[in-house]
């Protein structure tokens, strides 16, 4: 047992020099001030992170009687199992069948925004055209609306062609990511050089073909933070649902907990509910950060070496 | 040669609606008048709109017993989470429900954007008066002969809850009058407690109180409209209640809390002057004192009056556009009249009725634990009858609402007063009345 523990130990200081002297001439030396400091306001920051995520977490897991008569922030008896019981058995599951138009609306949305905005993006960096830079002012110009703008304009048009209600009265504005375009151009033309697209036309490949299988590969730290920015995005867009949506069985899991939790005052009882379905909403946010964020440190890293 | 003339000019005006109907086919039929309820042949769908959950069940009941005509619910936040921006967003879209769940304070805002049918031609419905209690009818109809823009569903009468338990104990009489209720305020103070809690943002509530003491805050001649939030009652009920936020017998947490559930749930606040509904708000915030309540008549102004304010309640209305307000009327009546619907939609979502019959459902008469096996619904069937039929709500309430609260949430914290409060509300919604080009007498 001691000999289990004590390997590691002796193994790390054999490690650290080596370190130290690699990283030490390259920064200014930090005083142990600004490095308390810096942890103090990190650990502030984190604290204010996650406080609410810790509330919910336990308040998730207490009947609802004892929600309002034990501590908010320890435990009471552990039901969490009991409550994502009721929740899920709740009218018929339609809690569940909330969380699948989620995935569907955010998955699909953002794979095929992703898409788009990388083709626009690499088409604005690596082809020559008349009107290109008013284009990405343009959507530039776009990156600066906010979506929450739109939905009103939007649901007027899709009232027009009978698109209300409908899978894809949200689904479709989804597909757009002015910030996505932005981004892939930015990336393309520092990590897509010409040359290698040359070589590739040289080879005999189409465009198509050299942008799905080079570019692509060159842009995937890029892809990567545009699927999960846009993801989150369509996960917590909730007022184009709010406006174009009437049929429970659409709802996306944000709108559906929102109407739950506009009837706590006289259904009590939904107060459990909405608080373990939002637990339950914001796990899939957080396993898809957690497998993607070594893509997205590459990405960010990247850009800024260029 | 005239007849002619004016035959050609009727054959013009007609093909040139043919062809402007023709260009927006789809766009439902345009407000052609509410003149028209007749049946239509054959089978006809419906949508209705309601944030009730669990509506549909009831929904398919009536779905099995009438094939002819169909009901498809659509649902959403309840109405100021989202669902009247929506209706107001729809009517402009011409896709609007053929039914809505609307607020009684709601009405008014629906009605000056000429988004509501008035049903009483339709069949059935002038007869349906008698059949609901007199108040309700009055919300929906305005207080108009011959009017009615919706059907009332559900009320919120207001009595006292009160904890029986902690009155006995500390020998307090319960109080009948407000007078007495102060008095009793000052006894449970004394003990270390707070008589109750004063609602410092849910407006709804203390205008149950004025409506309670006989004001009025809106009246409409028929062209214009007066607001009157700062009447003899109105400032009345304000002071009353600033009297005992200053003395500090009443708490003062925002409703709907953690907190707020806290002090009844520990005994820190003992009545709650609150609607039907609001029995079982009280039981699932605080399930540690379940069989110590109890539920008396509302305190009066004086002794040996009868009235009752009334907090919330919604009604079901065909809006403007709908092809369909005969069967939409039908199904309307029967979803709020029938006891078998009136019975589910009070076990989906406590809903207490605005017809006359559905007091007496048997659901109503059983006694409840919470409260020691009081049967409370009898008071609160009695509350029903002494409601005054002259409350009326203006078109803007939401805005009048939120210009109250910040006032009274400034007054709670000893920034101005209630009535202070009042006369800004009053200012801002005559400000937002002729804003909207809303005729208003000042």
């Amino acid at each position: 047992m001691s000999a289990l523990t004590e390997t590691p130990t002796v193994a790390r200081p054999s490690r650290r020099p080596t370190r130290r002297t690699e990283n030490a001439p390259k920064g200014p030396k930090e005083s142990p001030l600004s490095r308390v400091g810096a942890m103090t306001v990190m650990l502030v920051f984190t604290l204010y992170f996650l406080i609410p995520i810790w509330w919910l977490f336990v308040a998730g897991t207490k009947s609802s009687s004892q929600f309002t008569s034990t501590n908010p922030l320890w435990f009471a008896d552990f039901n969490l199992f009991a409550n994502i019981g009721n929740l899920v058995a709740y009218r018929d599951g339609v809690f569940l069948k909330w969380m699948l138009n989620s995935a569907l609306y955010a998955g699909a949305g953002a794979l095929l925004a992703t898409l788009f905005a990388a083709m626009c993006g690499y088409a604005l960096a690596k082809y020559r055209f008349p009107g290109r830079e008013l284009l990405f002012n343009i959507v530039l110009g776009g990156v600066l609306v906010p979506a929450t703008a739109l939905a009103l304009p939007l649901f007027l048009i899709f009232s027009q062609v009978s698109l209300t209600n409908t899978f894809w009265a949200v689904f479709l504005p989804s597909l757009v990511s002015p910030f996505g375009v932005y981004l892939t151009r930015i990336f393309a033309s520092a990590s897509v050089p010409d040359e290698l697209i040359e070589a590739a036309r040289l080879d005999g490949a189409g465009e198509v073909r050299t942008f799905f299988t080079v570019s692509v590969k060159l842009m995937f730290p890029a892809l990567v933070t545009v699927f999960l920015f846009q993801f989150v995005a369509i996960w917590n867009n909730f007022f184009l649902p709010l406006i174009m949506l009437r049929d429970e069985t659409l709802f996306p899991v944000t709108l559906g907990l929102f109407a739950w939790n506009s009837q706590v005052n006289q259904i009590p009882e939904l107060r459990g509910y909405v608080l373990i379905g939002a637990l339950l909403s914001i796990i899939p946010l957080i396993i898809l950060f957690l497998l993607l964020q070594r893509f997205w440190r590459n990405g960010l890293g990247a850009g800024s070496v260029k | 040669m005239r007849i002619t003339k004016r035959a050609a000019t009727v054959a013009l005006l007609t093909a040139a609606t043919v062809a402007i109907t023709g260009c927006s086919a789809g766009g439902g039929s345009t407000d052609s008048a509410d003149a028209a309820c007749e049946p239509a042949e054959g089978k006809v769908e419906l949508t209705f709109t309601s944030w009730i959950p669990g509506i549909e069940d009831v929904v398919d009941v009536w779905n099995k017993a009438n094939p002819d005509i169909q009901v498809a619910v659509q649902t959403g936040p309840n109405g100021n989470g989202g669902t009247y921006a929506n209706f107001f967003n729809q009517l402009e879209a011409g896709n609007a429900p053929d039914l809505g769940q609307i607020e009684y304070d709601a009405l008014p805002n629906f009605r000056v954007q000429d988004g509501l049918v008035n049903l009483a031609s339709c069949d059935g419905v002038m007869d349906a008066k008698a059949d609901f209690v007199d108040w309700t009818w009055g919300q929906v109809s305005f207080n108009e002969d011959d009017a009615a823009y919706a059907i009332p569903q559900d009320s919120g009468p207001m009595a006292m809850f009160y904890r029986a338990d902690l009155f006995e104990a500390n020998g307090i009489a319960i109080p009948t009058t407000w007078e007495e209720y102060a008095v009793a305020a000052e006894q449970v103070r004394a003990t270390g407690a707070y008589i109750t809690n004063f609602s410092q943002s849910d407006i709804n509530q203390f205008a149950g109180l004025v409506w309670q003491a006989g004001g009025t805050w809106f009246g409409n001649d028929g062209t214009d409209w007066t607001v009157d939030l700062t009447d003899e009652t109105s400032i009345k009920v304000a002071d009353y209640w600033q009297d005992l936020i200053d003395r500090d017998l009443v708490s003062t947490q925002p409703p709907w809390t953690t907190e707020w559930d806290n002090a009844y749930n520990t005994g820190a606040a003992w009545t709650w002057n609150s609607a039907a509904w609001g029995a079982n708000s009280i039981a699932s915030g605080a399930p540690d004192t379940a069989g110590k309540w109890a539920v008396a008549q509302s305190p009066q102004w004086e002794a040996g009056d009868e009235a009752s304010g009334n907090w919330g309640g919604s009604s079901t209305a065909v809006f403007t556009g709908s092809e369909h307000p005969y069967e939409a009327t039908q199904f309307a009546l029967w979803l709020n009249s029938s006891s078998e619907s009136l019975t589910m939609l009070n076990k989906a979502a406590n809903l207490y009725p605005a017809a006359k019959a559905g007091l007496d459902l048997p659901v109503l008469k059983e006694g409840v634990e919470f409260f020691g096996n009081q049967p409370i619904y009898d008071e609160f069937a009695t509350a029903s009858g002494q409601v005054s039929a002259d409350f009326v709500w203006g078109p803007t309430m939401t805005q009048t609402y939120n210009d109250v609260s910040d006032g009274f949430k400034a007054a709670v914290s000893g920034n101005g007063t209630l009535a202070e409060a009042l006369t800004t509300g009053q200012s801002a919604t005559i400000d937002a009345l002729k804003a909207q080009s809303i005729p208003v007498k000042e």
